[in-house]
């Protein structure tokens, strides 16, 4: 079968690739790009492990095809940390212990920096619902929503304190 | 050991939660797991499996198949060794059907091909013919007369005369005499519950990535909990040298259990030896649920008599195991858990190891032990409801200590479950008031622990920071809590230690990362290797000083002479001895390799409320308290993620999670929308006690925490939902139908 040739954005690079029409844009991150930060936990779009963004919009990687992601931009959890300086959500992830085996976090991290951006202020249970779609099976989510929750404190004391 | 020897106090690392040293790279998603290796020329793997739950496979032809494009190698299992006897056959069955396709989901054949498109569209042209046989995927229904036989002569002679071919095990112990404690008693209660099987739901699919070459050495990398095993079986399903497979542990998403064997490993060398090319293979979410363990189902009695002030007078269980199309039910686990709590003159366990059409059952964390809870927690909970008596007094008053003979036969050393049982009634959740339509459940839970074989090795580098290398993956933060311990003996900062997984070409066998073994055994071995690694140390300080080795002490990372010499020379730092090394003996390794047999058996005491929704039968868990014994808790914020851990997972097979088969034997929920893990929004804060009842089998006194906490969850929250509904639940999972039911039946009754 022939390919399909796409030119996109992912974590702000240009990119281009081939890609037969069935693969996913999972496929095409892990396998053609190598980016293997997004995780295959289902492929049904019932983990959340595949969480990335597109054109800033939080989707199941695994239920977007590869050809989709023309002309958009993509961002990955290898995109969210600026350098060697970590985005916050993954400091506190650290801190609070708030992952175990690690398989889940970057869906996670994904899923819970979109909800920050989109609200600052959530509460524990819109917490808990936004990430109603991201399986963890090693923590029980305490610790994760304590992380997410303080990170959400800390950042908003830091937009004080900067106005 | 004894408990002099264990450290309990003046702590500078352990006891301390730092950040992990693996953090940044799982955060980042730089951490390699299991499905994030590739190699130049790489393969991709399919598998053909069985839509049957019983077939006798007539015919097996890849004409088209190998004729597609991109197809590179297929194997069956002629293409694996045929001098297969035990536990090595049955897996060899199980990775690869041999005449019979055993259950729904049950490898046939393998394809690898260029790409995983290519792969899978082969597979679909592999044309299989079957014969389709009876099937049984019921534990009970398995055991009754006119059953179909799974394999004849699969039984061994523990079983007594009389019982179906399906029963290949059984498991009688305890002591006393139980029916003249049941005539003692001034209640005796019976109840027969059921549980279904469930999955370990690891968010990582199996996934491996294998090389096998014609100068028969071989690679492997994968996703395991324990990869000198892996080594072991692919080594002998494919007829080598164990010595000449090297295999590496990916970091693992997650096993709980059931990555403590193999699936497609030795079908991706077998692929590899063929292709002359490397091959990795990848489960879908949908192979791990139809294909990899889920645990034994069962059906299970129990019947315990109590005096009025609660004293339990005999005890006695009858658990009915099925473990798939195998031999491997952990019913003598089930059998000896069940009653290992209580401290008893009069007890009888017996269990019943069940084959069935159903994928072979895989450890799952305590693995049989919480099914045993279920029953018996239950049992209890009835009873002191019907004699009036107070659920955590009650326990209290029957509660094994030190000295206990315990159920399954030894007697107690150190333990902590009263501590759990006092620590339980005294937190404010136990006498926090409920609302109406709430239930509050208490369970007790036992897990033995394992030691098991270990290799650790400690290196010195030049600058005085250590680099220890276990052969344990990390599952769940153990790095953080080896390099503790290290920090701790060395007396260098915890940040001057790097902790790596070893390939099994860098160190001795070790047994798998199972049992709650890692932070005892490993850590033993660490604390041994630094030990070993802090002679060699003082020893370099003496020849430097002239002095005898003996006289020298190691004080917060530096040689200091003592005794006699004491105050004669400097404190040498670490640092300062290992520049030298070079010149001064060569380089400092500390090493340890045993098979620790003082795991300290854990217990827990769970707290849980509950509230049933009368119009839906659906349950909301609204509180819940975990109380266990951690004997020292090296890094607490990870033991309280195992506590918290373990009790969502129990959460979820109390209440949704099931292996649903349907008349034709095969799976109807194999994938994560039907079976349904607990998400975040089902849960409530998991709070958490850590109790210190010191190990004296580990020299900080570490017991193993990982598993009890799955153990009391399923028997807490029936506990809770029966008070609040009103009706005694006794089948898991306590699903909204079923609670319904059982509050309609019991309206009607
Ligand atoms: S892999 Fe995409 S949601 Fe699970
Ligand atoms: S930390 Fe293992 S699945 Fe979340």
């Amino acid at each position: 079968m022939s390919k399909i040739h796409v030119t996109t954005s992912v974590n702000g690079d240009a990119v281009e690739f081939l890609c037969d029409p069935r693969e996913t844009l999972l496929d095409v991150l892990r396998d053609r790009l190598h980016l293997t930060g997004a995780k295959e936990g289902c492929g049904t779009g019932d983990c959340g492990a595949c969480s990335v963004t597109l054109d800033g919009r939080l989707v199941c990687s695994c239920l977007v095809l590869g050809a989709e992601a023309e002309g958009h931009e993509i961002g990955t959890i290898e995109g969210i940390a600026n350098g060697e300086e970590l985005h916050p959500l993954q400091q506190k992830f650290i801190e609070h212990a708030a992952l175990q085996c690690g398989i889940c976090t970057p869906g996670i991290l994904v899923a819970t920096k979109a909800l920050l951006e989109k609200n600052p202020d959530p509460t524990e249970t819109e917490v808990r619902y936004w990430l109603a779609g991201n399986l963890c099976r090693c923590t029980g989510y305490d610790k994760i929503i304590r992380a997410v929750m303080d990170t959400a404190a800390d950042l908003r004391s830091d937009m004080k304190e900067a106005t | 050991m004894s408990l002099d020897d264990v450290k309990t106090s003046g702590f500078k690392y352990v006891g301390t939660s730092p950040d992990r040293p693996d953090g940044v790279d799982k955060v980042t998603g730089r951490a390699k797991f299991g499905a994030d290796a590739y190699a130049a020329g790489m393969l991709h793997g399919a598998i053909v499996r069985s839509p049957h739950a019983h077939a006798r496979i007539i015919s097996i032809d890849t004409t088209k198949a190998a004729a597609a494009e991109g197809v590179k190698a297929i194997v069956t299992r002629a293409d694996f060794h045929t001098d297969l006897s035990g536990e090595n056959w049955n897996i060899m069955e199980n990775v690869m059907a041999g005449d019979t396709a055993l259950y729904d989901g049950h490898a046939v054949a393998a394809i690898a091909a260029t790409s995983v498109l290519a792969a899978r569209d082969a597979a679909k042209l592999v044309e299989v013919t079957y014969e389709i046989l009876p099937h049984v995927t019921d534990v009970d229904e398995a055991m009754a007369q006119g059953a179909p036989i799974i394999r004849a002569g699969a039984a061994d002679n523990s079983v007594p005369d009389g019982l179906h071919p399906n029963v290949v095990r059984y498991h009688e112990s305890g002591h006393g005499d139980v029916d003249a404690g049941f005539a003692e008693a001034d209640l005796v209660i019976e109840d027969h519950f059921r549980t279904e099987a469930t999955h370990q739901g690891y968010i990582e699919p199996h996934a491996c990535l294998g090389t096998l070459g014609g100068d028969g050495k071989g690679e492997m990398w994968c996703t395991t909990q324990g990869h000198w095993n892996v080594q072991k079986i692919c080594s002998a399903l494919l007829g080598m040298e164990t010595s000449q497979l090297r295999v590496t542990a990916s970091e693992i998403g997650g096993g709980f259990g059931g990555k403590t064997t193999v699936f497609i490993e030795p079908v991706a060398l077998a692929l590899s030896r063929i292709a002359n090319r490397p091959v990795k293979i990848v489960m879908s979410r949908s192979e791990v649920f139809r294909a990899s363990g889920p645990t034994s189902s069962t059906s299970m009695d129990v019947k315990i008599g109590m005096k009025k002030d609660g004293t339990i007078t005999a005890a006695k269980g009858v658990f009915r195991l099925q473990g798939g199309a195998f031999p491997s039910a952990p019913m003598e686990f089930t059998a000896m858990c069940a009653f290992a709590p209580y401290n008893l003159s009069n007890v009888k366990q017996i269990g019943y190891d069940v084959m069935a059409n159903r994928p072979k059952q895989a450890a799952y964390r305590a693995p049989g032990s919480p099914m045993a809870a279920f029953a018996v927690e239950s049992v209890i909970d009835e009873l002191c409801k019907e004699l009036g008596l107070d659920p955590i007094d009650t326990r209290l008053k029957n509660a094994s200590h030190e000295g206990t003979k315990a159920s399954y036969g030894p007697t107690f050393q150190r333990i902590g479950l009263v501590e759990t049982l006092e620590a339980a009634k005294a937190h404010p959740h136990y006498s926090a008031p409920l609302k109406p339509g709430q239930g509050r459940g208490i369970s007790c839970g036992f897990w033995f622990n394992f030691g098991g074989e270990t290799s650790v090795s400690l290196a010195l580098s030049m600058d005085g920071s250590a680099q220890i290398v276990v052969g344990t993956p990390d599952i769940g933060g153990s790095r953080a809590s080896m390099a503790l311990m290290a920090a701790e003996e060395l007396g260098i900062p915890y940040e001057n230690i790097r902790c790596t997984i070893a390939d099994t070409a860098s160190l001795g066998y070790n047994e798998v990362s199972h049992g709650s073994r890692v932070t005892y055994a490993s850590g033993l071995a660490t604390i041994k290797a630094a030990r070993d690694a802090v002679k060699k140390l003082c020893g370099r300080a003496a020849a430097k000083w002239g002095i005898d080795p003996e006289a020298v002490d190691w004080v917060d990372g530096c040689a200091v002479p003592s005794g006699p010499n004491a105050g004669d020379f400097d404190p040498m730092p670490i640092a300062e001895i290992c520049k030298r090394m070079g010149s001064t003996g060569g380089p400092i390794v500390g090493h340890f390799e045993a098979s620790p047999e003082g795991a300290g058996v854990s217990f827990a005491t769970h707290i849980v409320d509950a509230e049933v929704d009368p119009e839906t039968g659906k349950t909301s868990i609204v509180r819940y308290t975990v109380v266990q014994d951690a004997g020292k808790a090296i890094h607490p914020a990870y033991v309280e993620g195992q506590y918290q851990g373990g009790a969502a997972q129990g959460i979820g097979w109390a209440l949704n999670e099931e292996y649903i088969y349907g008349k034709d034997g095969r799976l109807q929920n194999d994938v994560f929308l039907d079976y349904r893990i607990p998400v975040a929004s089902d849960l409530p804060m998991i709070d958490t006690v850590i109790v210190e009842v010191p190990n004296p089998g580990h020299p900080y006194g570490v017991r193993g925490v990982g598993e009890t906490s799955i153990v009391p969850p399923m028997a807490a929250i029936a506990n809770a939902v029966s008070q609040a509904a009103g009706v005694r639940m006794t089948e898991l999972p306590m699903s909204p139908p079923r609670v319904l039911k059982a509050m309609d039946d019991a309206k009607g009754g």
